[in-house]
């Protein structure tokens, strides 16, 4: 199956908008504020029943209207019986791509079905790509495009979404926005008529902008064309999918929702394993796996160092990585061990977890971190602790002593600081090529804490828990594997 | 669809490269007892036939016979055992194989990914502990590994009661040999080796259904 030509999708020259309407409401004059409200810089062409006035942009009665070659991808957002007509006229505009928002087709009844299957014939003859129908729109922040019938508009980044529901399109989009860690395009394939996942994820795999594909799937139309084409996209790129129709009444609800049959899960989760494919549990889990491919380094092995300010979650994160499957604790070298124990009290664990026992001066956090992340024993690094300084920092702040008393000169201290961690960790990642990953509750708990805000500044996850950060981990190190196979 | 007697479903498997214990076919008693002169008794006695695909249940199987006196009496009583509904019917004479671990694998294709390999933990617990694995067929050795690790019950790999660990290049020339079959024989829609029994760290079926296209 050749590569379909996603392009005028995701990087339209202009968008035509069918069913464009004032009343605030309809999709057609929601799709049209979003592309406009998001700062889409290419021409608008609203098309309604009647001309005026939509959002500072001239309603056109008719797509002849649309000037030769303005325009590359079209919008539907009306109903079947005027589809056929707006393709052709907008084929012969110059229109390559073709996004059909609206319902009405094959998940709705037989006739709906019949008319699905004369757009996508209709389509093909013209060379128009067809997507959807019965999406919920495209979203490419390089292009900064937001053609959706709904919110949000995501950060950019290099995550590619491919959804076969829209709704977790958009629950992607709000974990993307939420932690900073951003999109790079987003579809949601609808009924999939002529386009599928599987195309999306192909196209992105050659796409400069993305470097990893996330995506939700539930029927499976050809189990075995999909697993070929899955392995293919991940020798390029790693893939995150999160399967719907997981156990058996999951399994019946997908088949009342899109109308394919889910195959057995054991199989899918064999055939994902095979295919090198990073199966997510959950909306959290899949956006988790995605953010973590998008930035950090893929490690040469699963030997962890994990480091702590405090005892107790090292001994927790210790246990999730003796019991991950591709993940074990770096053994410290005896170089190692010496130039610990000299930048440490004598009371550190000794031992990985390195705990550094509440001992650390000024600089001990980011000078332990260099020396365990450039050992040759190690090949990612978790860091905890991080954050304790700065939420100390804003109960000070927030309170009746402040600024008096010394307090604005250790809040100062304490956010500094925290941001050194989390620059340090980004940077030394960079720079000796391994992954390191700083988790904190106060990630979900205090967004605003100043080492959250820090770690999100340098572009990266903070993840909520320790365990999110093994899991990650290991799937950085178990798709290492896979394509060192 | 039609499924194939445990002699001849022995024969494929194993010639496709899977461990089987040695066995030998008889069609009387006294036959019986002259092919199995080179087998090392105790032995195992089956009925077998095309279509006879579960013995246990009609109480087709003699186990630890010490002798050919004894295998002469357990090859005539199974033979009488036979109905016409079985059609042709021969005994199935094989070494006893002795370990604690069972194991189970097989090839079943599925309706949206085709053939598929499954390795499992074996034994009357199969169905309840449901540790299984499944791979598409053909497998890589890196899948067969990989579908290995995969299994939840690790330590029953490792050494186990004084037996040595499984010998994972063993079980996995067993898996990759599963997954050739579609190819050698297309008209296999499915195998079932249960159980592999571990001997001495290597798996041996020592018992083979194939299922073929009608």
């Amino acid at each position: 199956m050749s590569l379909k030509d996603l392009d005028p999708l995701f990087n339209p020259r202009g968008v035509i908008v069918t069913g464009a309407s004032t009343h605030p409401g309809k999709f057609g004059f929601v799709s049209v504020h979003n592309i406009l409200r998001c700062g889409y810089e290419g021409n608008v062409f609203p098309i309604g029943r009647e001309a005026g006035d939509l959002l500072g942009l001239d309603v056109l009665t008719s797509i002849d209207q649309v000037p030769e070659g303005q325009a590359d991808l079209i919008f539907i957002c009306t109903p079947p019986p005027l589809n056929e007509d707006f393709l052709r006229a907008a084929a012969r505009r110059g229109v390559r791509a073709a996004f059909v928002a609206a319902g009405g087709y094959g998940e709705a009844d037989e006739e709906g079905a019949e008319a699905e299957r004369r757009l996508v014939a209709l389509a093909s003859e013209l060379g128009i790509v067809l997507a959807g129908p019965n999406g919920q729109g495209v979203v490419s922040p390089p292009a900064s495009l937001c053609a959706q019938i709904v919110a949000p508009y995501p950060p950019a980044g290099t995550i590619g979404v491919a959804s076969q529901s829209g709704n977790f399109v958009s629950s992607f989009l709000n974990y993307a926005g939420h932690n900073n860690v951003g999109i790079s395009r987003a579809v949601s394939a609808g009924n999939a008529a002529a386009t599928s996942v599987i195309d999306y994820l192909e196209w992105f795999a050659q796409d400069d902008a993305t470097n990893v594909g996330l995506a939700y799937l539930e029927g499976i139309e050809d189990g075995r064309d999909l697993f070929e084409r899955l392995r293919q996209v991940s020798a390029t790129m790693p893939v995150v999918i999160l399967k719907g129709g997981r156990s058996a009444s999951g399994a019946r609800a997908a088949a009342s929702h899109t109308g394919a049959l889910a195959s057995d899960d054991k199989i899918f989760e064999g055939m994902a394993a095979q295919a090198g494919v990073i199966r997510a549990d959950g909306v959290q889990d899949a956006y988790e796996a995605a953010a973590t491919f998008a930035t950090q380094p893929l490690p040469d092995g699963g030997r962890v160092a994990v480091l702590t300010t405090v005892g107790g979650w090292g001994v927790m994160t210790a246990d999730a990585i003796a019991r991950s499957r591709s993940l074990e604790l770096a053994e410290l070298s005896t170089d190692l061990y010496a130039a610990l124990d000299e930048k440490l009290p004598p009371r550190w664990s000794k031992n990985n977890p390195i705990d550094l026992a509440g001992g650390e001066t000024r600089d001990t956090i980011v000078e332990v971190l260099e020396l365990v992340a450039a050992d040759e024993g190690v090949d990612a690094v978790i860091m905890l602790g991080m954050g304790i300084q700065a939420n100390q920092a804003a109960l000070m702040r927030s309170g009746q002593f402040y600024p008096d008393h010394g307090l604005e000169r250790i809040v100062d201290f304490h956010e500094r600081q925290e941001v050194r961690y989390a620059e340090a960790a980004a940077e030394t990642s960079r720079r000796v090529d391994k992954p390191i990953l700083i988790a904190t509750e106060l990630a979900t708990t205090a967004p605003t804490n100043a080492a959250v805000a820090a770690v999100s500044a340098t572009g990266r996850l903070c993840y909520p828990a320790a365990e999110h950060a093994v899991r990650a981990l290991d799937r950085l190190a178990r798709y290492r594997h896979w394509l060192d196979r | 669809m039609p499924t194939l007697s445990e002699s001849r479903s022995r024969e494929i498997v194993r010639a496709a490269g899977v461990a089987v214990s040695e066995f030998v076919t008889a069609s009387s008693a006294d036959e019986a007892v002259s092919a199995a002169a080179d087998l090392t008794y105790p032995l195992v006695a089956k009925l077998c036939g095309d279509r006879i695909a579960h013995k246990t249940e009609r109480g087709l199987i003699r186990l630890r016979i010490a002798d050919s006196a004894a295998l002469s009496v357990a090859c005539d009583e199974l033979l009488a055992a036979a109905t016409p509904e079985d059609g042709e019917v021969e005994v199935l004479i094989s070494t006893m194989v002795d370990g604690n671990r069972e194991l189970i694998a097989g090839l079943a294709t599925d309706e949206q990914f085709g053939p598929t390999v499954m390795i499992g933990v074996g034994g009357i617990l199969a169905e309840a502990i449901e540790d299984v694995v499944f791979r598409l067929a053909p497998l890589s050795d890196f899948d067969a590994d990989d579908m290995v690790e995969h299994l939840s019950s690790q330590k029953l790999l490792d050494e186990f009661r004084g037996e040595p660990a499984v010998d994972r290049a063993s079980l996995r020339s067993t898996l990759v040999a599963l997954g050739t079959l579609v190819d050698t024989n297309p008209e296999i829609v499915s195998v079932d080796l249960n159980p592999l029994i571990v001997v001495d760290g290597v798996p041996v079926a020592v018992d083979a259904l194939v299922e073929v296209r009608s």
